[in-house]
């Protein structure tokens, strides 16, 4: 796991008049509810506790009331919290003083709004330029950059437009333009792509995601939705009613839901469109190379209980060797395993279950799949039976 | 007879009580008039030289450049031909029915009020938009300000300053001034609060919340309050002529002391000229400005 940029410590926020009065009711287990009833204190999060990896995708999930955009705005601290420690970086974010706070903001966070916050009275340019400029920048260098991310969101040409002026996905472009521009290590988004009709939201996770294979930002991401939750997230939080139910990968979400609650919650959700060749490769496969005597390749693969072994030339996967191949090398006297390979196809781990399901079903033996990352590179195997665990 | 009791009558404080108190504040009143009255009056002599200074000019200028100036003025902040042509067309006429001097002293206590009056709310509503406390404070203030009928504050300002310009510009300031003190501090919490929290998360300064955010943002609703303002006080221009300030007011006073109904009817014309032309004027101005603001919200 990569090392955690982000920590927040027993964290609480009570909304009313003496917040902290009524911490000690919380700390007795009473509800939400019944603290509501008894004092007229909202409890709006309670004993919250987070590590955010460097580069990771963090999405926190909830519906509305559960706390999340409470809780995001504790990551900058737009919302104080009544009691707590939140740590970014290994800075005690509760201990700086307003103007550290104010520098913290600008180096080191950026935020998208869920109804995108541009300033309606700059042009789109000045609103993507907008943290540098506060920052004290030249204009000129502003321009620039703004130019650049403006660019990187597929925006040009639209920079003297005023915000009004763009539909809602592309005045969202702007907002993500802007948060990037600051090149601020920490992504906050608020429901960023909630406003967003289904074609364009779609749209606007690709280009979050392809943005993410460059940038390696980390990202804070609230939504209500699921699907989005679970195509985004590198892990995910979920919230209800102030308190974090589960912490997990989209797997472990998914596949072993915490309680009841979440079960409810996953209980509609397509896996096979949800979940992708990323997650259900057996990356613990055994590799061999075109070299590896069959002798060699017969003694692992039975070792490991399996039926094949991929053979891998150089990062990329050259096909499969199966048990009996291997046994028919070793008949025939071979020197080594090349030519007893058989070919597999490869699907990029990008694939949607839903798309690989087809091909791993027609194919002949029972024969898996390979999945290779982005880079063309081997990662793993999908085998018929590693999918039956995931879809059932 | 038993209907003579305290539930018929009220049962109201003493003739001598109610004189003694009157007699107490007044006699306060007028002690401290008399002990700082010329301290206070010195405060106001810059504001008292500008306002001489500034009618001097609109007088002494000779007509067709003023007009020129005025028009040019409407230009630029309407865009408009046609709102530039009715205000040569309005000035021409005022100078033809023989009241242009007067015409040109109202312009200059307006412009003097407004400027005073903008420079003065608009801080003023900034701090009550900050903080709930004072604006718990200020609006009964503005309360009483508005309602207060003006002949009463008239009297203690003359007490204390005689009467003139000066004390006509307070009046009419204490007049006009609550439209854009509200309509400042209004504008101000009405800024969507995302956008506000954006700029907060960027890490802007208050100041440059203030100024970058707050202050554009509301600026339409601090314009339609600075509108009001203008109204406020050449309505006031009347009520201000009977403490001697001079212009388009005195005609108007003379006219009702001695019916005489034509004179009224041209100076108020010339008044509410006045007022089409400033409201036209500012209005376009605001709109023009904020154009891009409104948009098209195609979703």
């Amino acid at each position: 796991m990569a090392e955690t940029l982000v920590k927040i410590e027993n964290l609480y926020k009570v909304f009313g008049a003496n917040p902290a009065s009524v911490i000690p009711l919380v700390e007795a287990g009473q509800s939400k509810d019944e603290i509501l009833a008894a004092t007229g204190h909202t409890l709006g999060l309670q004993n919250i506790n987070l590590d955010i990896g460097k580069g990771e995708i963090f999405v926190i999930m909830g519906l509305s009331g559960s706390g999340k955009s409470t809780l995001i705005r504790h990551f900058n601290r737009l919302i104080d919290p009544t009691q707590g420690h939140i740590f970014v970086d290994g800075v005690n974010v509760m201990k700086l003083s307003a103007r550290e706070l104010q520098d913290f903001r600008r180096h080191k966070m950026s935020m998208v709004f869920q109804r995108f916050g541009l300033l309606p009275h700059h042009s789109v340019l000045e609103n993507v330029g907008y943290g540098l400029s506060i920052q004290g920048l030249g204009k000129d260098k502003v321009r620039e950059k703004a130019m650049h991310w403006l660019e990187a969101v597929g925006l040009g040409g639209y920079e003297d437009q005023y915000p009004s002026q763009l539909s809602g996905g592309q005045q969202q472009r702007v907002g993500l333009a802007r948060a990037l521009c600051t090149n601020a290590e920490i992504l906050l988004m608020d429901e960023a792509f909630s406003a967003l009709d289904p074609l364009i939201r779609r749209e606007m996770q690709d280009q979050l995601i392809s943005l993410q294979h460059k940038l390696h930002k980390t990202i804070i991401f609230i939504t209500h939705d699921l699907d989005e939750a679970l195509r985004l997230g590198d892990k995910i939080a979920i919230l209800r009613d102030g308190k974090l139910i589960q912490v997990g990968n989209p797997e472990d979400i998914l596949l072993h839901p915490a309680d009841d609650y979440v079960e409810a919650f996953v209980h509609d959700v397509n896996r096979t469109k949800v979940l992708t060749a990323a997650h259900v490769v057996n990356k613990t496969l055994l590799t061999l190379t075109g070299r590896t005597s069959p002798q060699q390749a017969l003694d692992k693969i039975r070792e490991r209980h399996g039926d094949y072994a991929c053979v891998l030339d150089g990062k990329s996967l050259k096909g499969i060797i199966t048990l009996r191949e291997a046994g028919r090398a070793l008949n025939e006297g071979a020197g080594n395993i090349a030519d007893y390979v058989s070919n597999v196809s490869c699907v990029p781990d990008s694939a949607e279950l839903e798309a690989l399901l087809p091909r791993l079903l027609v194919g002949k033996d029972d024969q898996p799949i390979g999945v290779t990352n982005a880079e063309g590179e081997f990662t793993g195997m999908v085998s018929r039976r590693r999918m039956a665990e995931f879809v059932s | 007879m038993a209907g003579e009791s305290w539930l018929t009558e009220f049962p109201q404080m003493s003739r001598e009580g109610l004189l003694a108190i009157r007699k107490s504040l007044d006699a306060t009143y007028r002690d401290f008039s008399r002990e700082y009255g010329d301290t206070i009056e010195s405060l106001f002599d810059p504001l008292l030289s500008f306002l001489i200074w500034f009618e001097k000019l609109l007088l002494n200028t000779p007509w067709p450049l003023i007009i020129i100036a005025i028009t040019a003025l409407a230009y630029v902040a309407s865009r408009s031909w046609k709102l530039s042509l009715g205000v040569v067309v309005s000035f021409l006429l005022i100078g033809y029915f023989g009241m242009w001097e007067d015409t040109m002293r109202t312009l200059s206590i307006i412009t003097v009020c407004t400027l005073l009056s903008i420079a003065l709310g608009i801080p003023v509503g900034i701090m009550m938009a900050r903080s709930d406390r004072v604006q718990s404070t200020v609006t009964p203030l503005l309360d009483i300000m508005q309602t207060m009928p003006a002949f009463v504050y008239l009297i203690p300002v003359v007490m204390l300053l005689g009467i003139g310009r000066i004390p006509g510009v307070i009046a009419v300031v204490i007049y006009a001034i609550p439209p854009v003190i509200r309509l400042t501090n209004l504008g101000i919490r009405l800024v969507d609060r995302e956008v506000l929290e954006a700029a907060t998360s960027y890490g802007a300064s208050p100041t440059q919340r203030l100024m970058g955010v707050q202050l554009p943002l509301a600026m339409p609703t601090i314009m339609a309050g600075i509108n009001q303002t203008i109204m406020m006080s050449l309505a006031m221009v009347v009520i201000a002529s009977m403490i001697g300030v001079k212009g388009l007011g005195q005609p108007v006073l003379k006219s009702i002391t001695n019916q005489y109904f034509t004179l009224g009817l041209f100076n108020g014309l010339a008044i509410v000229a006045l007022a089409i032309i400033f409201d036209r004027v500012s209005q376009a101005y605001a709109r023009r400005t904020q154009k891009h603001m409104e948009g098209s919200d195609h979703g």
